[in-house]
Order: structure tokens, then sequence, then C-alpha cells
């Protein structure tokens, strides 16, 4: 006979993230959300503790009944009863999936190029591949479409591929939604991955949410951790919400492949070995020209002197809010000047209108990771602190001495900046540290 | 022609922040706004209707409050707006998000005519993902042009749509046919002050509420159910270790400390041959 389950179904409501993973899962509709968190309607509730399981963050739990046991509720009764038919179901449903998923394997990542140049992020995102293919037994396969850029075969297996699938396609020579959404959805299909990696470029973020509709299977963005499951074998996907205030890890435990994009300099890329030797596979593509719907026109490329190289820099100096004014960056560009350096800003900076925005290191900006990275007068908000905190080194210039940027720089001055910045720009001329700093540069980028 | 703008609310996610002692979420007093990069999109809308005549009907998933996001379109010029609420979509991740969205347009076509330009923002500000734009054209079957920047012109008699968008390495000009989805930037407008009668018409505006079987959608597309992807954790984000304050009577005597420790450092951390 069914019983309704003891107890009372409490909240602690300060936890709740607004998934509404409780909402969809509770069978008898008893929880709503209001202004984004979860409120139960004990009318309704069965305390059948669906939502305990599913919760991610722990907001409910089962509060046991103080006195006697309560009488057994007839009402609920039909409702145990098709929880129990569900959970059935559900052992069943498990079996087939398992089987289902035991098909898929390999971890792929899409090279992404542009008119035959690859973009880092590329080979960044095969050095994590390497990683995640040993954890689970597998291979790496690289994905190069294009036309004419057979070259770049070899240079994917160099930087850690096993295996390259390649189509060369003249459809294929600039970047289009259709045809690169058609060609590597095929070879998908064909030979099921478990894990297909892009990056979060413009390009890859278009393609990536394109290719997962097509596919129906789960796509996290902007992931910065990346890592399997020991005990499922599952992709965990660690990604920043919230404007990088929260943390977040991400499964996708019933479809494959699961689905990832990386934002570039989050990962590190293997070095570069000449004597690896990937096998190749050659694919059609199968669309003809007319059947691609868009058409580029016309093209113009960025002005290369006015680009600011932010991503790969390897020395970076910021000024925040603490310039006072759009003129503080007269020293921060000395002293980058000093350091061989670039010009980066927060968004305190940029939205002030003190400098533009393609300097903006942070979660709506620019992620870096140089070898020194300078905060100049930057409080150091999360929306910054996720964007430079995988610098190498850290050095903040800061006047107050609370300054949340103090508790995450390797080394921290306190003082006017507008004595400290020369000073270190006349010092480090003295001194030669640009040679010391380039010379780390590049005997790491050669090196390993 | 029917211009069809999505849109979403989200908490002003500034205002957002996890609490690192107990692990849990302080949201007290975030507002929700209009995801800014849909004001820009519905901008580009009304704007693309002054251009080249037609109607705006704005569309958007989200719980009953998410009705205030829609008056900001009604104010900004859309005509009318439709709100997709169910219990049924409670914890969609993107793909079942595309999917609610996607019949939404459809229902909305099936009552006030086919679109000719669907537009999104480029992402949303709470989630970042970009997603659910490429995700929509992809189930409509339309060509996507995501980052764009300026609506070169629209030729209704070619039915075909040219603009401009930006990638990493510059601007590319895309013709595309039409029915197809744009992406919005926020440099591609600047969003107008609403008109007074804009303005009083939002405020007394009643969104169309559609739910699961307005729209004639499969509930197990829906919500939980169709999303492939799932929370697993949350939490604060790892704190990198404090590191030396460095002292010293003058700036002068302070930086030349730092210099010394950073020659400590980087001479550490070149590469043994």
């Amino acid at each position: 006979m069914a019983r309704k389950p003891r107890g009372t179904l409490r909240l602690i409501t300060e936890k709740c993230i607004g998934c509404e993973r409780c909402v969809g899962e509770c069978p008898v509709d008893a929880i709503e959300m209001v202004d984004g968190v979860a409120v139960v309607d004990y009318e309704k509730c069965i305390v059948c503790g669906k939502c305990v399981k599913v919760c991610p963050t722990e907001v409910f739990y089962i509060e046991p009944p103080a006195g006697e046991a309560e009488e057994p509720a007839e009402v609920a009764e039909s409702a145990v009863a098709a929880i129990q038919a569900e959970e059935e179901r559900e052992r069943a449903a498990q079996e087939e999936l398992s089987r289902r998923l035991a098909e898929y394997s390999g971890v792929w990542v899409w090279v992404e190029h542009f008119k035959g140049e690859v973009h880092p992020v590329s080979w960044e995102l095969l050095g994590k591949a390497s990683e995640l293919a040993q954890a689970r037994g597998s291979k790496v396969a690289a994905l190069l479409l294009g036309h004419q850029v057979g070259h770049l075969v070899q240079e994917a297996g160099y930087h850690g591929a096993d295996i390259v699938y390649h189509i060369d396609d003249p459809v294929l020579a600039d970047y289009r939604t259709d045809p690169y959404t058609l060609g590597i959805v095929s070879l998908v299909r064909k030979y099921k991955p478990e894990i297909l990696l892009m990056g979060a470029t413009t390009t890859g973020r278009d393609l990536a949410g394109s290719i997962a509709t097509e596919l129906k299977t789960g796509l996290t963005a902007d992931c910065t951790g990346l890592d399997i499951d020991e005990q499922t074998g599952h992709l965990r996907q660690t990604r920043p919400a919230f404007g990088g205030n929260v943390m977040a890890t991400i499964l996708t435990q019933r479809h494959r492949p699961q689905m990832a994009t990386v934002r570039p300099r989050v990962m590190r890329a293997l070095p570069r070995d000449e004597s690896r030797v990937a096998q190749v596979i050659h694919e059609e593509l199968g669309m003809t020209k007319d059947r691609v719907r868009t058409r580029i026109v016309r093209w113009v490329p960025n002005d290369e002197s006015e680009l600011v190289n932010l991503q790969y820099a390897e020395v970076i100096v910021s000024g925040g809010r603490g310039l006072g004014g759009p003129e503080g960056f007269r020293v921060i560009e000395d002293l980058a000047d000093a350091l061989g350096g670039v010009v980066g800003a927060s968004r305190g900076a940029v939205d002030a209108g003190w400098i533009s925005h393609d300097h903006q290191v942070g979660q709506t900006g620019t992620t870096v990771r140089p070898r020194l990275y300078v905060a100049c007068g930057i409080s150091g908000a999360i929306q910054h602190r996720v964007g430079m905190e995988q610098s190498d080194l850290i050095v903040a210039i800061n006047i107050d001495p609370n300054a949340r940027i103090f508790q995450i720089a390797d080394f921290g001055i306190v003082g006017d900046l507008y004595e400290i910045v020369p000073e270190f720009a006349r010092q480090a001329r003295e001194e030669g540290l640009k040679d010391l700093l380039l010379g780390v540069a590049e005997s790491t980028a050669s090196g390993g | 022609m029917h211009l069809i703008v999505c849109v979403k609310q989200v908490p002003d996610t500034t205002d957002v922040r996890i609490d690192p002692e107990t692990n849990t979420l302080v949201r007290e007093g975030v507002p929700s706004i209009l995801n800014p990069y849909d004001a820009h999109a519905c901008e580009e809308a009304v704007s693309l209707k002054e251009r080249y005549g037609g109607e705006v009907t704005a569309v958007s998933m989200g719980p009953l409050q998410a009705v205030e996001a829609l008056r900001d379109c009604i104010a900004i010029g859309a005509d009318r707006a439709v709100l997709v609420s169910d219990r049924a979509f409670a914890g969609s991740d993107t793909l079942a998000t595309s999917y609610a969205v996607w019949s939404a347009i459809r229902a909305a076509e099936k009552a006030w005519g086919p679109a000719q330009v669907i537009l999104c923002g480029k992402q949303a500000i709470d989630g970042d993902t970009a997603q659910v734009g490429p995700g929509v054209a992809r189930r409509l079957d339309v060509p996507q042009i995501t980052y764009a920047l300026r609506v070169v012109e629209l030729d209704a008699d070619a039915n075909t749509i040219t603009v401009e968008r930006r990638v990493e390495k510059g601007l590319e000009m895309v013709v595309s046919p039409l029915p197809c989805l744009l992406t919005c930037v926020e440099e591609m407008n600047e969003i107008r002050y609403a008109s007074l009668p804009n303005l009083i018409r939002s405020l007394r505006y009643e969104a169309v509420i559609w739910g699961v079987k307005d729209l004639e959608a499969d509930p197990t597309l829906c919500g939980l159910k169709g999303s492939p992807t799932a929370v697993a954790r949350v939490f604060a984000p790892p704190e990198r270790e404090p590191g030396e304050m460095i002292e010293g009577e003058t700036a002068a005597a302070k930086v030349s400390g730092l210099i010394a420790r950073l020659r400590e450092r980087l001479g550490q951390s070149a590469p043994v041959n």
C-alpha cells in the first residue's frame, strides 16, 4: 500500500539558482518559480523527494515529522504508483541508453582557419583533447574543412591529432554556416565521436549552435574547464555564469557527441612535434555551390596596424577607473612600451569612454594569458578577474590597500599610480626588463 | 512585411554574486531587464519597419513577469508582443529554448503572416551562450547572419537582404534570401527614447500569452525533458592565492623591490633546455 512519505519538504531559498529543474521534475506541479527562486505549494506537495534528487545546489531537504507517523494519505496513492511505474521505465531506458552511448568514441576538434591560417585556439583545443582522450582511452581527431588547405593536415597531427578527417571542396573556401554545418554533421553521423570541441570565436559560435541543433545534442559555451568524470565517463564542462560571478559544471548525460566551445587562451597547446604522423581520412562534402544560400559579396579586412593584439600578448599593462580620466592611459602606454607589451583596460575604464572596447580584458572583453599582467588602478571586480586570472605573473598597483585585485596578485604595491607607474617604466628601461620578458616569452614559445 | 524579434528577460548580471562562505547565490535586489542586445535587435526591427513597411512582433519565453521585457519592446515601437509561458518549459537549456522560440515563431506566423526577417540579440548577458539564435535559424531552416552590424539593403522584389557582419578578421558583406535570421551586435544602432504614445501604450499593453497547447508543441521536446544539458554543480570561482605586498619608503624603493622579485620569478620560469 502506498503511503505518503513522512515529513515535510523544506527549502533553503538562498541556495536556489533558478535552474528550474525541480519545476520540470515535480510530478504534481507543486513547485513554481517566483522572482527566480523555487516556491513550493504545500497543498500539492506529496514529499516524493524528486526535487531533492535533481537539485544541483541542495535547496531541498525533507524534515522528518516531530511526533507520530502521519496517517497514510490516500490522495497520494495514484501519484506514488505513477512514480514507481516511471522509475521502472527509467531503468529499462537507462540500459538502452548506455548501449547507445557506447557507440560513440573519440575526442574531436574542429580546426578553424581563415584562408588557410589556423586560429591558435584549435591547437589549444587539440592539447586539451589529448588529455581527455587519454582519460577515455580513445583517440584525438581533427576536422579540417576547406579548399586547398592540405598543408594543414599534418600540422594538425604535429599538434596532437591521431586522425584528421579532411573535406576539400571549393564550396568550403570561405566559411559559411550552411556547408560547414552539413560537412561536420555528416562526419559526426558517420564516425560518431563522443566529444566535439570548437573555439568560442565568432565563427565557432556561429557554427556550434547550428550543428548542435541539427544533431539535437547538448552544447556548453565558453568552458574554462573540461575533464572526465571518472565514475560515469561524462565530460564535465565548467563555465562561468552570471557574468563570471558563479561557476557551473554542466553535463550532457544522455546525448552524444558532448559539444563544448572554449575561448582562446584558456587551454594550452602541446609543443609542436614533427615526429607525429596523423592518419588522414578523406570525405566528400556532397553540396553544390548553388545550394549554399548565403553569398559573401564584399570583404574588408581589419586594419592590422590599428588592431590591439591582446589575446596573444606576452605582456599587458592595464588601466582602470583609478586612472581618473582618459589622459591616464599615457602613463600606461609608456609602461607598456618600456616592457614591450600592449595596453589593456577594465570595463570601468571602457564604459567611462576613456579607451576603446578592443582594449577591454574580462568576461565581456578578451581573455588573456600573458607572462606578465600589470593592473594599475583596477579594483579587481570578478568580471575583470575571469579574463586575466590565468596570467603567469600578476602585478597590482592601487592606492586602496583593500582593493580586491591584491588578493590575486603575485606582487602588490599600494601607492599613487601616477608616482609608481612612471618610476616602474624608468627602472624597467634602465634594467632592460623588456629583454628578460621577451627572452622568456620566446624561449617558452619555441621550447616547452 | 512581418518582422519578428526574439527577446529575453535577464537579471542584471553585474549585481549577481556568490557568497564564497556559504556557496549560495546573492541576488537580493537584482533587477530584471530586457537583455541589452535584444533591445538593439528590437530597435533594428522597428527601424526596418520604418524603412520598408510592415509590422513587428516581439516574442519571448519565460515566467509571467517577463511581460515587462515585452513592454519595453512595445515602447521601442513593436506592434505586438507574445509571451510563451508554461511550466512545461521550465528548466529549458538552449536546445529546448530554441524549440520553444521556434514554436512561438511558427504560431505567430500562423496568426499574423509569414515572417521575412527574424531578429535576435547576439547573446544574452546571463548565459552568454549565443546559441539560441543559430538554433532557431536551424529549426526554421532559414539562413543565419550572426553578428550583424548593418542592414545595407532589403530588396522585397528580389526577396533578398544584404547585411554587413563583424567577424574577428574584418567586415563581411553577405547577401541572403528571405526569410533569414539576424543576430544583432550593440554597435548596430542606438536605441531610441520611447515616443510618448508608445510609452503610454507600453504601460497599458497586455501581451498575448501562449502555453504548450496553444503552440501545439511536443511536450517531450520542451523544458527539462527536451534539454540535453543539465547543471550538475554550482560554486564560487576559485581564488588565486594572494601574493606578496611590496613595501618601501619611496616609490623608487617599492619599484626596485618589485623589479628584483620579477627578475627572480622570470628567471625561474625560463625553461631549462
